[in-house]
């Protein structure tokens, strides 16, 4: 029954403020089933306050044999770290 | 016909309405242990049920969601068996009344204790039941018994998802394909000469009534079928024959296959008394 059923990806939202984080995935029928699915198998032990599945053959993904040209030319750029900064004392949460 | 002769009242019955009232709490306290263990005993069968599909189910996500209902309903059970045993006051605490008791002691109604079959029979078990019970446990939140009123108020989320994710596979196993269609009326023609059992109203459910304890099913029985009239619309399926209907669980009169769940559930305990895990 699995391989006829497509795949999703599920994210979840750990608790309100933070953003839907994904998580892994589930076989299902259809979004409902998937939601359900999702809670079953990835929030039994109180990880979420809510869902999101979305069909994984929505998901554009970037080629991994372009890895290079896409990623490696940020490599030597670490003048885009905001590390060259003096932080003055006395400020948080940063 | 000879006219009545007077009869003598027991010292103390004086004025009128003196009968209305009899206060017998022995009566009640042997009409809430035999309620409380048909709460405790549906959902601990069910949960045993439920858990024979660990590692068979269709597919790992639904193997997930059976368990995680079985567990739901085991823990619906230890609440209501521990509660049992302390009404009875014989000593006897939820382990013991739930693996050294036999089966003609079990008070579950019959609907939980047939076999699985496919996954299609199991989801019309399913939703013919939980879509009782969440309505019993809605009725039961108000009990005046406060520890009914507790677990019930607790349960009745779980239960309600219970509900909902049966309903869900009626209606996409019915409105399905024509196997999976054949499967589910299979389904529900089997357990569907249960149902009258749910609403059976005996000497205890009408003694706990009394007191607001326990719940006469029938005053949702219109909403019961109405909503299980529904799902059946949505799936596309017309709703089987009505058949002759099988009572006795409440009594401990059972079908076979209850004998045969209990052998595999009490095995462990009875065989080991004293084994620890």
């Amino acid at each position: 029954m699995t391989s006829d059923w497509p795949l999703w990806e599920v994210f979840v939202r750990s608790r309100g403020g933070l953003s839907h984080r994904h998580v892994g995935s589930v076989h299902a029928p259809d979004a409902e089933i998937a939601i359900r699915h999702a809670r079953d198998t990835y929030t039994r032990r109180m990880e979420g306050v809510s869902l999101w599945v979305v069909p994984s053959a929505s998901i554009t993904a970037s080629d991994p044999a372009e890895d290079g040209p896409m990623f490696e030319p940020a490599e030597d750029k670490i003048y885009r770290h905001p590390t060259f900064y003096d932080i003055p004392d006395g400020i948080t949460h940063i | 016909m000879a006219s009545l002769t007077p009869i003598d009242l027991p010292a103390g019955v004086t004025g009128e309405g003196a009968f209305d009232a009899p206060v017998d709490e022995e009566g009640h306290r042997s009409a809430l242990f035999d309620y409380v263990l048909r709460l405790g005993d549906d959902a601990l069968i069910l949960g045993q049920r439920l858990s024979e599909w660990c590692g068979h189910a269709p597919s790992v996500e639904v193997d997930l969601s059976l368990a995680n209902m079985a567990l739901d309903l085991v823990g619906q059970a230890t609440h209501f068996l521990h509660y049992a045993g302390q009404i009875e006051g014989q000593g006897r605490d939820g382990d013991r009344l739930a693996f050294h008791r036999d089966v003609l002691d079990f008070r579950n109604c019959l609907l939980v204790e047939q076999p699985n079959g496919d996954f299609a029979q199991t989801m019309a078990r399913q939703f013919l039941y939980s879509t009782w019970q969440k309505m019993l446990f809605d009725h039961l939140s108000a009990s005046s018994d406060e520890l009914i009123a507790s677990v019930a108020a607790k349960a009745v989320k779980e239960v309600a998802y219970h509900q909902e994710l049966s309903v869900e596979w009626v209606i996409r196993l019915g409105d399905g394909t024509e196997e999976s269609r054949g499967r589910m009326e299979r389904g529900l023609a089997w357990m569907w000469r249960f149902i009258p059992e749910l609403f059976e109203v005996d000497e205890t459910v009408t003694a706990l009534t009394g007191r607001k304890v326990a719940v006469d099913p029938n005053v949702f029985r219109e909403d019961y079928e109405r909503r299980i009239g529904e799902v059946l619309a949505e799936a596309t399926l017309d709703p089987p024959p009505d058949q002759r209907p099988i009572l006795g669980g409440r009594r401990g009169h059972h079908s076979e296959h209850l004998g045969h769940l209990l052998c595999t559930m009490q095995f462990l305990p009875r065989t080991y008394p004293d084994a620890r895990w």
